[in-house]
């Protein structure tokens, strides 16, 4: 019998001929009390944010590449690598991840400026999906400061919501502040293989 | 506990490998611990420090209860379904690029994941921190056929680089303070080609920051990277990995292989269902409102991350566990030690004196499950049965319950090889005959005053003779009152 053939089989002998599946309550909170983009909500998402030591600006739709310009310069990063779906004018001089830069060339990028898929502001959560304005994941990843762009229209209250809106067969990567470990002592440190530096730009429309 | 047998022989996880037995019995280990001041200080101050976070995080959420109901009965339908489910993974996974694996045992695993490691060429692969692969030796697998597997995760670096063994499940290092750290990182680091400033401080961001370049000319040169997973969707064949430093993300992003080794037990059906444990599993863990990192991939994405995925399922003594009807909620654990971080038992002795990888709570049922209960025979007794761990377990397992169902078990195999009953097996049957007859109830009762005799010096009564002293030698007895309730009601009431 394979190896399949046979953890299936024990599965199936230790159930029993008809296992009893019990149904799921589902009486906790599908959504918040606020529509998406509401003010409390993008209160609260930059309250979130600010708690994990990110910074948040806000900006017109006019005015983001000044916001995103100043965030860069906040931390002095010469070197910016955007995804190629990211509007043009947003930051100009900018390297386009097209043809894919290899990992060194990532590596002696000091930023990265993208938008975003969805934010969940109870948690301060930013989920990127993969989409030409968000690139491929290693983007995000190498280089030291990460600056992202979020329209006050993709913010959602809870984890509920931002799933839904989410398809699962992209590769998607939730992040909740700058890299950070706990493991000495349960102190925070921010930056660890990460980006040390998240920047968030809030769109008001 | 109800043990179903229907032809098919329970698998255990097999002795000499990997991580889950205790070396030995759990009160000789804890005495040792408990006589270690440095380590007893480290644990204490750590686990209160986290405790009091979960609980601010826990308190603000409405809900709650409601996601912890949730989350209890998505994990049981689960198992109810769990030939189906994975059946269904496998489908979804296959057809979106990757391939699965099946390892009955920690063996087989080992085997399946160094010839695919091998397969590839590569000498070394980078590791983001996984309980299976721990449970199941797979590092000292790989080094046996000569291949390098690196930890990550800040806290597994400090375990494998101290030749160390993890001692909690999510700070596998919390029993280290900054000064030891610091001293690994000093003596360890320089052999392995990263220079150690001289002045380097035990501030832990300067800790960290050494941690940080040390492991990133491995990020960008490694071919190959070894996960495991906190959850697998079913309905989708998606895979997801909760982490904090962006370790994970190196892994799962950077290199062109990645082999995941997950137990069977991981499965959630729906894509939907992540949105319960994706707000349970941070808040009990690092009492976090989220971690910083959460990955999500479903096969091969062309042009972003590994292009060659595989998956290896692995059964472990998971499907004996299966076996047993109330036991079997052990493998609802989504293993985020909240009831480590509450248990007084725990806080006590710290996470080696368990033996196993599991250590805690959760571990005192989970590892004499895996292993079979005559080969972590003490674990379940490792435990004041107090319920804190039941109230904070996100997914509502009830770990007293099950210890003293495991502890039924181990009782009644002890009674079928050794039919000359126990001390202890003597003394209760007298304790029941004395308290059958109320007469008898009473005389018992006015002879323990001679107990305040013994007691007078000390407020103690001292430790009492064989047989007896297997009870008080890790107990105090409580000292008799000057005046029993019957004695006292007879005098005020009678």
């Amino acid at each position: 019998m394979s190896a399949r053939e046979q953890v299936l089989a024990r599965v199936r002998s230790a159930l029993g001929a008809d296992p009893e599946v019990p149904s799921v309550p589902r009486d906790y909170r599908p959504a918040g009390d606020h529509l998406p983009g509401a003010a409390e909500l993008v209160e609260l998402l930059e309250d979130r944010l600010r708690d994990y030591r990110a910074g948040v600006r806000r900006a017109s739709r006019e005015a983001v590449p000044q916001a995103v310009a100043a965030a860069l310069a906040e931390h002095g990063s010469p070197s910016v690598v955007v995804p190629p779906g990211l509007p043009a004018d947003w930051v100009p001089g900018a390297v386009v991840d097209d043809p894919p830069l290899d990992v060194q060339a990532l590596d002696r990028t000091g930023a990265v400026v993208t938008a975003c898929a969805v934010a969940i502001a109870e948690t301060g959560t930013l989920v990127l999906d993969g989409s030409p304005d968000q690139g491929r994941r290693a983007v995000t990843l190498v280089p030291d400061l990460h600056v992202c762009v979020v329209p006050v229209g993709q913010i959602v209250g809870t984890v509920p919501e931002a799933l839904a809106r989410l398809d699962p067969l992209r590769p998607l990567t939730f992040v909740s502040g700058p890299s950070a470990t706990s493991d000495i002592e349960l102190e925070r440190v921010e930056g660890v293989h990460g980006p040390r530096r998240l920047e968030v730009v809030v769109v008001e429309d | 506990m109800t043990t179903v047998h229907l032809g098919m022989p329970l698998v255990r996880a097999p002795r000499g490998v990997g991580m889950l037995r205790e070396q030995e019995p759990f009160p000789a280990a804890a005495r040792r611990a408990l006589a270690d001041p440095q380590l007893r200080a480290n644990i204490r101050r750590a686990t209160g420090t986290i405790r009091d976070k979960r609980q601010r995080m826990v308190d603000e959420v409405p809900d709650w209860e409601q996601l912890r109901d949730a989350g209890s009965a998505l994990k049981a339908a689960t198992m109810a379904r769990l030939p189906e489910l994975l059946v269904q993974l496998e489908e979804q996974v296959t057809a979106r690029g990757g391939t699965v694996h099946w390892a009955r045992d920690a063996h087989e695993a080992n085997r399946i994941v160094t010839s695919l490691v091998q397969a590839t060429g590569a000498d070394e692969v980078v590791k983001v921190k996984s309980m299976a692969t721990v449970e199941i030796g797979l590092n000292q697998a790989l080094e046996a056929a000569g291949i390098a597997a690196w930890e990550t995760d800040l806290a597994e670096l400090i375990v494998q680089l101290g030749r160390d063994r993890p001692s909690h499940i999510l700070v596998p290092a919390i029993h280290r303070n900054r000064a030891e750290i610091r001293e690994i990182f000093r003596r360890e680091m320089p052999g392995l080609g990263t220079e150690v400033p001289a002045d380097l401080s035990d501030v832990p961001a300067e800790l960290a920051a050494l941690s940080r370049r040390h492991l990133r000319a491995k990020f960008l040169s490694a071919r190959v990277a070894v996960s495991g997973a906190n959850f697998a969707v079913a309905e989708t064949g998606t895979l997801a990995v909760v982490e904090s430093e962006g370790n994970g993300r190196m892994c799962l992003t950077l290199p062109q292989t990645l082999i995941t080794v997950m137990g069977i037990e991981k499965l959630v059906p729906t894509w939907r269902d992540l949105e319960v444990f994706l707000q349970l599993l941070p808040r009990s863990s690092t009492g976090e409102r989220m971690n910083p990192y959460t990955s999500t991939w479903t096969g091969v994405t062309p042009g972003d991350g590994p292009q060659e995925l595989h998956l290896v399922l692995l059964d472990n003594g998971r499907s004996a566990t299966l076996a047993d009807e109330v036991g079997r909620s052990a493998l609802h654990c989504i293993r985020c030690s909240a009831c480590l971080n509450v248990c007084p038992v725990y806080e006590r002795t710290g996470g080696h004196a368990y033996g196993s990888v599991y250590p805690g709570p959760i571990g005192a049922v989970l590892s004499p499950q895996l292993t079979g209960v005559q080969d972590n025979a003490s674990l379940p007794y490792a435990s004041s049965l107090c319920g804190a761990c039941f109230d904070a377990c996100p997914v509502k397992i009830d770990i007293p319950r099950l210890l003293v169902e495991l502890r039924a078990q181990h009782v009644e195999a002890r009674a079928e090889e050794h039919p000359v009953p126990s001390a202890e097996a003597v003394a209760m049957a007298a304790a029941a005959w004395t308290m059958a007859r109320s007469k008898r109830w009473v005389r018992a009762q006015r002879a323990s005053r001679i107990g305040r005799l013994l007691a007078r010096r000390s407020g103690r009564l001292p430790a009492l003779p064989f047989p007896l002293a297997r009870w008080t030698s890790s107990r105090e007895l409580p000292v008799p009152p000057e005046e029993t309730f019957r004695d006292w009601w007879a005098r005020e009431r009678g």
